[in-house]
């Protein structure tokens, strides 16, 4: 036997707006763009919606009709899914029916999509019970595996799911960690007992996430049957493919036949004899543990690196998190619900992946989307909104002191 | 090639362009007779210089007192710099007249001309040859008119001239393409984008700004503007950020560095807007004063209305110093590590120059970002793409 096992992740952060250095002590709307830009977070959420979720959602109500084999999971940010009640209920719809199937995992993070799990244990452990809550509200059911924001790993965070019951947590699939191994396995973090951890098959998941659409690759037009005959050529036991969900329609535009692939992709997959479908939790369940791994330092989906350093590697980033958390305390104790509120959406990791500079030594401007012109307007926005957040902070300490 | 300015003479970009391109395109393999119009001791062993008043035609020097980028109403202004000839259209006209007997008597392949001053003696090179011509358009009346109404008729018809002979036009920007195709009715195809480049900064010390770092050590921070007080440089917009700038942040001092027709009426904009205490006006700076400014700023600002390239920015980000930049600029086509402003946008400038002013991490992002781009950003570039074009029109 040999399992596909995909997790499509849904996020959309909260973009600050070009929020100016005279907004400071002025203005504490931080999110609330209106203008056409892609810093509307209104506009985009629809947009997205429109584009992505709905249609691949219905394509996918209509996949598990057709193949009651199929089985898929889904991790979807708590601010992902807050902007979505509001702005495209229809896509919150759609995802419940899917969920409804019974045939649908969900996993959990944090509600925020934020670094926490590095800067603050505590915060972090708030945000994923709050991520706990909204996934009971709306879907009903409680996540039993966890993916870390950016599938950003480390052995503490294995140990942490461990301790917390999870059965399992998912991350990337970096050749220098695995060394000889493979990421078609299920594998133990270090030290832990019974929870398990699920590696991405970055090669197969970037294929249609990043190389579908590229016609300077040599395999394109990727066909779901050559992708389906690839899938079948994998040795293991389980494939992994984690890619964003946004690949459906945003990232991979429709005209470039990305749904025809989906659609087509369960039939293609069907013809690997002993080929199933399966969940994480049932890939966890089905297959012994390979071997433990061990990951010491911290491990990302993102660039060569593999590491935090598109978020927290240059000096914008470092200063912004640094100043953002030192606020913690402040905010926290200072028990006002709009401020603690704000502080969190400020945690989400996007905001320092748009100040990232890393384009500038290997040129790839493109590989790092933003809303902003560059990252330092990205930085001057965040900053200047940190500040504000800093004012009320202090004046809700003066009043109670 | 038909210039009007080379290092250390010079009073702009155009000289500086003009110096990185010839080097360049030696080091390709290219021989440069370099016309000039006037004897000037120009030291450049990789390039031959000719000088259009050698042999004395007409019994005229043509000592031309010209700065490239001087509006005609400008020029007859400013008797103070040594004037043979106070009318810039016969100092032009003379220059031109020599084009035709120079081209005669030397040997080449392809006629070039930077700028208006010197289409003129291209044309007239051209028609006497037969020889190819090139035009590099470094700026444009429209330009220098700093998109106020008024252009010179004449040397509208002087650039339309060159731009309309020439077989090909080589434009620094395509923010100067775009004013050429709309405003010369050049067609488009014809007209190249050839950004400028920026050479190793061999700069000399031993400046005399050095005091102005004494300011500094206050914690006080300072921010720059260089280049030539006109309407074309938005000097204006300059002072009206630094208005809303002190108002937040009046640990802030404002330099503006250089000379020109509006430098009488913003020292009293500066005294309007109550910004005596915290505006310093330096004059013109060149060689080590002008490096040692940029260093010791904090920030180079580059307000202009129309800026076709604009060449101060590369010099600042080569030293390190990050730079704001209008984005009715040239250069804001090549620059990513910059920010980037709308000239008349003065409450976002003002802002920009306050987050760069007051986060030391946004300043050592750009900075060091800055350095590293400007060091990318190569005459040898530029070279390649020129001879690209000349491959074009000889085989």
């Amino acid at each position: 036997m040999k399992s596909v096992c995909f997790y499509f992740q849904v996020h959309q952060p909260y973009r600050v707006k070009r929020y100016r250095v005279f907004d400071i002590g002025n203005d504490p709307e931080y999110f609330n763009d209106r203008s056409q830009s892609d810093l509307n977070n209104r506009r985009i959420a629809e947009k997205v919606a429109a584009k992505s979720y709905i249609p691949a959602t219905k394509l996918m109500l209509e996949l598990l009709r057709r193949h009651p084999e199929m089985r898929v999971s889904f991790s979807f940010s708590g601010v992902a899914l807050e902007q979505l009640e509001r702005y495209a209920p229809e896509a919150i719809e759609l995802f419940k029916q899917v969920v409804d199937t019974g045939r649908v995992e969900i996993l959990g993070e944090t509600y925020y999509h934020s670094l926490a799990f590095f800067y603050s244990p505590t915060e972090f452990e708030r945000q994923v019970t709050q991520h706990r809550d909204i996934i009971r509200r709306i879907f009903g059911v409680r996540p039993r595996v966890f993916r870390n924001t950016e599938l950003s790993y480390r052995n503490d965070l294995g140990a942490w799911a461990d301790r917390e019951g999870y059965a399992g947590i998912v991350t990337e699939g970096w050749d220098p960690i695995l060394g000889w191994r493979s990421p078609n396995y299920v594998y133990k973090p270090k030290g832990a007992a019974n929870s398990r951890l699920l590696l991405k098959n970055y090669r197969l998941s970037d294929d249609v996430a990043f190389r579908f659409s590229s016609r300077d690759w040599s395999e394109w037009p990727l066909t779901a049957e050559k992708f389906g005959r690839w899938i079948g050529e994998v040795e293991g036991d389980t494939v992994n493919l984690f890619m964003d969900y946004e690949t459906f329609g945003e990232h991979q535009w429709e005209d470039t036949g990305i749904f025809k692939f989906l659609e087509a992709l369960p039939q293609e997959l069907a013809k690997n004899p002993g080929l199933d479908f399966k969940t994480p939790s049932e890939v966890i369940e089905s297959y012994e543990v390979k071997d433990e791994v061990d990951i010491p330092h911290i491990l990302t989906w993102a660039d060569t690196d593999r590491d935090l350093t598109a978020w927290v590697g240059n000096p914008m980033q470092k200063a912004a998190i640094e100043a953002l958390y030192s606020l913690e305390d402040d905010v926290v104790l200072g028990n006002d619900r709009r401020l603690l509120e704000d502080w969190r959406k400020l945690q989400t990791s996007d905001h320092f992946y748009y100040m990232c500079t890393k384009w500038s030594q290997d040129g790839d401007v493109h590989a790092y989307f933003s809303p902003y012109e560059s990252p330092y307007d990205a930085y001057i926005a965040y900053m200047n909104a940190l500040s504000d957040l800093r004012l009320r902070a202090g004046k809700r300490q003066g009043a109670r002191a | 090639m038909f210039g009007w300015e080379f290092p250390p003479f010079h009073s702009g970009g155009l000289g500086v362009a003009c110096l990185g391109l010839t080097r360049a395109l030696t080091q390709r393999g290219y021989e440069v007779l370099f016309v000039m119009p006037k004897k000037l001791d120009v030291k450049t062993p990789w390039a031959k210089m000719l000088f259009a008043d050698i042999d004395n035609l007409e019994g005229i020097a043509v000592n031309s007192p010209l700065k490239a980028y001087a509006t005609s109403s400008g020029y007859g202004k400013r008797p103070d710099e040594g004037v043979y000839a106070n009318d810039i259209f016969g100092e032009v006209a003379r220059y031109t007249l020599s084009g035709a007997r120079i081209a005669r008597h030397e040997q080449f392949d392809v006629i070039y001309a930077h700028d208006w001053l010197s289409f003129g003696a291209g044309v007239e090179a051209k028609r006497a040859t037969g020889k190819p011509l090139i035009v590099h358009v470094h700026a444009t009346e429209f330009d220098r008119c700093g998109g106020a109404s008024g252009i010179n008729e004449h040397v509208y018809a002087v650039e339309r001239l060159g731009m309309e002979e020439a077989d090909i036009v080589v434009a620094v920007s395509e923010f100067t393409k775009q004013t050429i195709v709309r405003h010369y009715g050049i067609p488009e195809g014809k007209v190249h984008v050839v950004h400028n480049g920026i050479d190793e900064s061999t700069a000399p010390s031993g400046g005399r700004v050095r005091q102005l770092r004494s300011l500094k050590e206050d914690g006080r921070k300072i921010v720059l503007f260089l280049g030539r007080i006109t309407l074309q440089k938005g000097p204006d917009y300059f002072l009206r950020a630094a208005q809303k700038v002190v108002a937040r942040n009046p640990l802030v001092t404002f330099v503006v560095s250089g000379s020109g027709d509006m430098e009488e009426s913003i020292m009293r904009l500066s005294a309007d807007l109550g910004l005596s205490e915290n505006v310093l006006f330096t004059g013109f700076l060149s060689g080590a004063d002008r490096h040692e400014m940029y260093t010791a700023a904090d920030l180079f600002v580059m307000p202009s209305v129309s800026e076709p390239f604009g060449i101060a920015p590369l010099e600042s980000m080569k030293l390190g110093t990050p730079v704001i930049i209008s984005r009715q600029s040239g250069v804001s086509e090549v620059v990513r590590h910059a920010l980037k402003v709308d000239f008349w946008d003065v409450e976002e400038m003002a802002g920009k120059i306050l987050s760069v002013v007051g986060y030391p991490a946004l300043h050592r992002s750009l900075s060091e970002n800055a350095r590293n781009e400007a060091d990318r950003l190569t005459w040898a570039d530029a070279a390649l793409k020129v001879d690209g074009i000349v491959g074009e029109l000889v085989h």
